[in-house]
Formats: C-alpha cells, sequence, structure tokens
C-alpha cells in the first residue's frame, strides 16, 4: 500500500495551481493557495462551509477566472477561459448540483455540448445529431458502471437523488482523459446510493485520472484519498496524507479548533 | 388532457353551437386568420423555450410591412419586398437577443418591450401613420390567395413548420436551446454557448414576425403601422395554450400550431356567435391565465411525484 503511494505522488502532476487568489467584491475566497493533483490519485480538498472550495474548482473548471495565479496541466502554463477550454483539456466537473438538465435524458445529458454529429466541417451548432449513437454509447456506460435506471429513455427530472448523481458521476466518466473533479458528490445521498459512488470515483482512479474529491465525510476521505488539503477562509491551513489515526487531527484542522 | 383533445372537444361543440362554423368556407378563413398568428408563434415558441418572452413580435411585423410597403414603391421585385420585410423582422429579433444578451438585462421582458415602441414608432414615422395600400402579386397569393386549391400561407406555414421541426430535433443547435431554457446555469457549465443560442432564438423570432408581416401585407394587400396590435398576446397565449411551458425547456413546434389553432378557432367563434369585441379580449386573457395556471399546476405535480419517488427507492 504504501509502496504503491510512493509511486504515485511520484508521478508528474497533472494539475498544479500555484498562487491562486480569487475575489468576489470584498470577499476574499482565494487567498493565495496552492494545489497539486497526480495521475492514480485521490486528492480530498476539504474545508467548512464558504472556506472557498467550490470556488478552487470552478477556476479549475473555467466557471470563474482566477485573479491571480497559475494552472499548469502536465507542467504546461494553460489558460482556462471557459467551461468549453476545460472540457477540451481533458478536464471533467461534476458539480455541487450536478449540473443536469431536468428536461433531458440521460444520453442527452451525457452529450450536452459536444454532441455527436456530422458534417465535421461545419460549427458544432449547425450539425445533425447522430443521436443512435448517443445513446448506444450511454447505455454502454451505465451498463459498465451497473447504474441502473428504470427507464433510461426518460428525462432525468423523474429520477431519484442517487440516480441523479449517477448519471453526473457516469457523465464524467465517459470524457475525462485527466482529471476529474467532483464537488460534494455524496452530500445527498442514502447509504447505498453513496456507495456505489465512491466506486464509480475508485474506478475512474484506477483508470489513470486525477481526482479531486470535494466531502464533508471523513470516511470516504479516509476510504479514497491518498492526500488531503484543507482550506479555511480561503488560504490553505494543511496537507497531510489522511489516515484512521489522524481523522481527528484533520477535522480540527477543518474547524480551525 | 392534452391540447389536442381539448381542441377536437371544441371544434364538436363549436359545430353544435354554430352550423356555419365547420363549412369549408369558415375553415378556410380561420386557416388564414391563423396562419399569421401560427408563423409567429412558431418564433415565439423557441424564445418560450429559452425561458424568454418577445412583446416585440407584434410592432416588428408592423415595422416590416411598413418597409416591404416602401421596399415595394422603388421596385416591383416580390422578391426584394419579401427580403425586405423578413430582414427587417430578423434585424430587430438580432438587436432584441443582442442587448438582451450583451447588455446583461436581467429579464428580456424590458428589452422587447422596448423594442416593442421602438418599432411601432419607426413604422409610424416611415409610413407617416397611415396604411401603404399595394402589395406584389406574389405576396398577395401567399397571403390571401390559394396555390393549387389550397391556401397559398398554408404552405409557409408549413414549410417553417417542417424547418423548425428539423432544426429542433435534429440539429445541435435546437439540442442547446433546450438545455439553455432548462438549465441555463448548467448550459454554461456545459460549455454551451448560451449567449449566441439566446441571440439566435430572438433573431429567428424576428424572422417569424418577418415572414408572418408577408402574410398579413398579402392578405390585406397593404403594410401599415397599425397591423400586428396584440399580436404578442395571441402568440404567447397560442405557445401556452398549446402547452409549451413557460418555465423553459418544455415544449414543441406542436404546441405553437395547436394553440396558434386553438386561438384561431376561438376568436372565430366568438365572431360567428357575435360575441363583441370587447368581450372577447376578456375571453382571450381568461383562457391565457387558465393555460398558465394549468402549467404551474402540472409542474408543480411533477415535482411532487419526483419526491414520492425518490423516497419510495430509498
Ligand atoms: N459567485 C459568487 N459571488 C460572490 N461570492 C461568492 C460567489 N461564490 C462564492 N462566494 C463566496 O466565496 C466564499 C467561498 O465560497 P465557496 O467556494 O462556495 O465555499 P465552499 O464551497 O468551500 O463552501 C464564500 O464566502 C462565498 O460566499
Ligand atoms: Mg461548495
Amino acid at each position: 500500500m504504501s509502496g504503491s503511494m510512493e509511486l504515485k505522488s511520484s508521478s508528474a502532476p497533472v494539475l498544479t495551481v500555484q498562487h491562486a487568489t480569487k475575489r468576489f467584491g470584498p470577499v476574499l475566497a482565494l487567498d493565495d493557495v496552492d494545489i497539486q493533483a497526480c495521475a492514480g490519485e485521490v486528492l480530498a480538498l476539504l474545508g467548512d462551509n464558504g472556506a472557498g472550495k467550490s470556488t478552487m474548482i470552478k477556476c479549475i473548471s473555467g466557471v470563474h477566472q482566477l485573479d491571480e495565479g497559475e494552472i499548469c496541466l502536465n507542467g504546461v502554463p494553460t489558460a482556462i477561459r471557459s467551461p468549453g477550454n476545460a472540457r477540451e483539456a481533458g478536464i471533467e466537473t461534476v458539480y455541487q448540483d450536478l449540473a443536469l438538465f431536468d428536461n433531458l435524458t440521460p444520453s442527452q445529458n451525457f452529450y450536452a455540448g459536444r454532441e455527436l454529429s456530422y458534417p465535421a466541417w461545419l460549427p458544432l451548432g449547425l450539425r445533425f445529431m447522430k443521436s443512435r449513437e448517443m445513446e448506444r454509447v450511454t447505455a454502454e456506460v451505465l451498463n459498465r458502471l451497473r447504474v441502473i435506471l428504470p427507464k433510461p429513455d426518460a428525462t432525468v427530472a423523474l429520477m431519484s437523488g442517487g440516480q441523479r448523481q449517477a448519471v453526473a458521476v457516469a457523465r464524467a466518466t465517459v470524457f475525462a482523459r485527466k482529471l476529474v473533479i467532483l464537488d460534494e458528490p455524496t452530500a445527498a445521498l442514502g447509504l447505498r446510493e453513496a456507495r456505489k459512488v465512491l466506486d464509480l470515483i475508485a474506478q475512474l482512479r484506477d483508470e489513470g485520472n486525477a481526482v479531486i474529491l470535494i466531502t464533508h465525510n471523513m470516511e470516504h476521505v479516509t476510504e479514497l484519498a491518498s492526500r488531503a488539503i484543507v482550506l479555511r477562509q480561503g488560504r490553505k491551513v494543511g496537507e497531510l496524507l489522511p489516515t484512521k489515526e489522524n481523522q481527528q487531527e484533520l477535522v480540527s484542522m477543518i474547524v480551525g479548533a | 388532457m392534452g391540447p389536442v383533445a381539448i381542441l377536437l372537444l371544441l371544434i364538436v361543440v363549436l359545430s353544435f353551437l354554430s352550423p356555419y362554423f365547420l363549412t369549408p368556407r369558415n375553415i378556410g378563413n380561420i386557416l388564414s386568420q391563423t396562419a399569421v398568428i401560427a408563423v409567429v408563434a412558431m418564433g415565439q415558441h423557441l424564445v418560450i423555450l429559452t425561458r424568454g418572452i418577445d412583446l416585440s413580435v407584434g410592432a416588428n411585423l408592423a415595422l416590416a410591412t411598413v418597409v416591404g410597403a416602401l421596399v415595394f414603391q422603388v421596385t416591383d421585385s416580390a422578391l426584394m419586398v419579401v427580403l425586405a420585410m423578413v430582414v427587417s423582422g430578423g434585424f430587430v429579433g438580432f438587436i432584441n437577443g443582442s442587448v438582451y444578451v450583451f447588455g446583461r438585462l436581467p429579464h428580456p421582458f424590458i428589452i422587447t418591450l422596448a423594442t416593442l415602441s421602438i418599432a411601432k414608432g419607426v413604422a409610424l414615422e416611415l409610413s407617416g401613420g397611415r396604411a401603404m395600400p399595394g402589395m406584389p402579386e406574389f405576396i398577395r397569393t401567399i397571403g390571401g390567395g390559394t396555390v393549387l386549391g389550397v391556401p397559398g400561407s398554408l404552405f409557409v406555414v408549413v414549410g417553417i413548420a417542417m424547418l423548425m421541426l428539423v432544426m429542433a430535433r435534429n440539429m445541435v443547435w435546437g439540442r442547446w436551446l433546450y438545455a439553455v431554457g432548462g438549465r441555463p446555469e448548467a448550459a454554461v457549465q456545459m460549455g454551451i454557448p448560451v449567449k449566441w443560442v439566446l441571440i439566435s432564438a430572438y433573431t429567428i423570432s424576428g424572422l417569424c414576425a418577418g415572414i408572418g408581416a408577408v402574410l398579413l401585407a398579402g392578405r390585406t394587400d397593404a403594410g401599415s403601422p397599425l397591423f400586428g396590435n396584440l399580436l404578442e398576446l395571441d402568440t404567447i397565449a397560442a405557445v401556452i395554450i398549446g402547452g409549451a411551458s413557460f418555465l423553459g425547456g418544455r415544449g414543441h413546434i406542436g404546441h405553437a400550431l395547436i394553440g396558434a389553432v386553438m386561438i384561431g378557432v376561438i376568436r372565430n367563434a366568438l365572431n360567428l356567435l357575435n360575441v363583441d369585441i370587447f368581450f372577447q379580449l376578456i375571453v382571450i386573457g381568461v383562457v391565457i391565465v387558465l393555460a398558465v395556471e394549468s402549467d404551474v399546476l402540472r409542474n408543480h405535480l411533477e415535482g411532487r411525484m419526483r419526491v414520492l419517488q425518490a423516497a419510495r427507492q430509498q
């Protein structure tokens, strides 16, 4: 176990963020934060509500732009100006609010913004969709991840919290090529549903992705994460290897006691 | 109960109330009166799909007929006149979309209300406040004449409906339209070019107003700044009565068409039954309230069902 951990941390970082600073008016949401994520590793991003976790990942996924600081992908400084940019760079994000379209089916949700389409010489918006192919791939992926939906062709509006979460995570798994970010993916779930999502995360990691996991559940952190970074009021206040033994230390770092 | 069932019921009841209602002549009347509402409602429908509203369609249409009439004064080319009307409509729509998006307005209500006023004012200026009679024969034929025994406007309505059906169901653009209407924040997060999707919806709504202008100018053989009064009401009502949702992302082109026919049928029936024009306004208003309320109720019930279903699966 510890051997493989050393191997992972010695692999070159997929993502390096340095001196990240972000203000919302008077609020300093991020204050000179550095983080790194490596291939085949789950990095836990921890902190109390309002600590700046969501802001951090939104800057990485192109929803917000950093005021100061630099983002490097595979060592190359990269400007991520839009969510589209981030996706093209191989960064997939499962947002806290899931970013699912209630009025669309799972397959339509999977491919929203990157529809399989033809002819290639037209701008994406003007192309025609390959609906069958998108449905086929979606069914395959859900099947492979053992996500069972009673009505796979129905809109996601009528699905349970767990099913929706599974669809959102599954969407990330299809397209992830480098980095997957999950913002509190188990917050609203029952035990069984949370288990499923944790398994999906482990699978993403084992496929060689770098994973950033935001969660308040310390059990999940010790189970999956090989590193934890703690934010408090926009500042990085600690970084350690989470184990059962130092769980208490982690919690006091988070609450600042 | 679906809108189609309501429409059929309405037709059955009305055919008993007035023997004249189901005559071919009256049906032809309904169709040609409905054509303008139908075309403009299809554009309005795209805008409503994105959670928006286009209040400017009536004034936009009036301006387009005046522009068409002016162009007809300098050229006999029917093509040029048609183009002028459609481009005029599309231009106003593009302004609506651009100001809404790039002006970061909280709601399209304000900008389309402003262009309603501006387009009306420009139309009155350009025409001196009077109707401008005369339209090329081609336009008269599609607006009010028949081709092969079928009202010319029907070809236009069906043509646009087919085109929109393909655009909405088969093109990526259509999927984006539904995504933007379903959840705008998520559309941004998924990298969909939300601004351009919105601008395109308002532009197409404007183009439809321009095409509606061709039909109305053709039927009346004139351009007039007074055309299109309350057309925003009729088209919004058509879309909502037809079964699309004000809450965005739900509905299809059939809803706009069914709704337009329903409005046309109701108007026609009120006329046949000698209901005076003032009371007609009241009836249409009440129908809109009922339709919007049923939309809200439908969404509420769906939300409840989801909670129940989720609870059962825990
Ligand atoms: N879009 C925004 N506009 C203004 N303030 C924001 C915005 N997003 C986050 N904040 C503020 O930034 C701080 C960090 O928020 P956030 O990153 O959401 O915290 P966390 O995800 O750790 O709970 C909070 O004080 C929050 O109020
Ligand atoms: Mg958060």
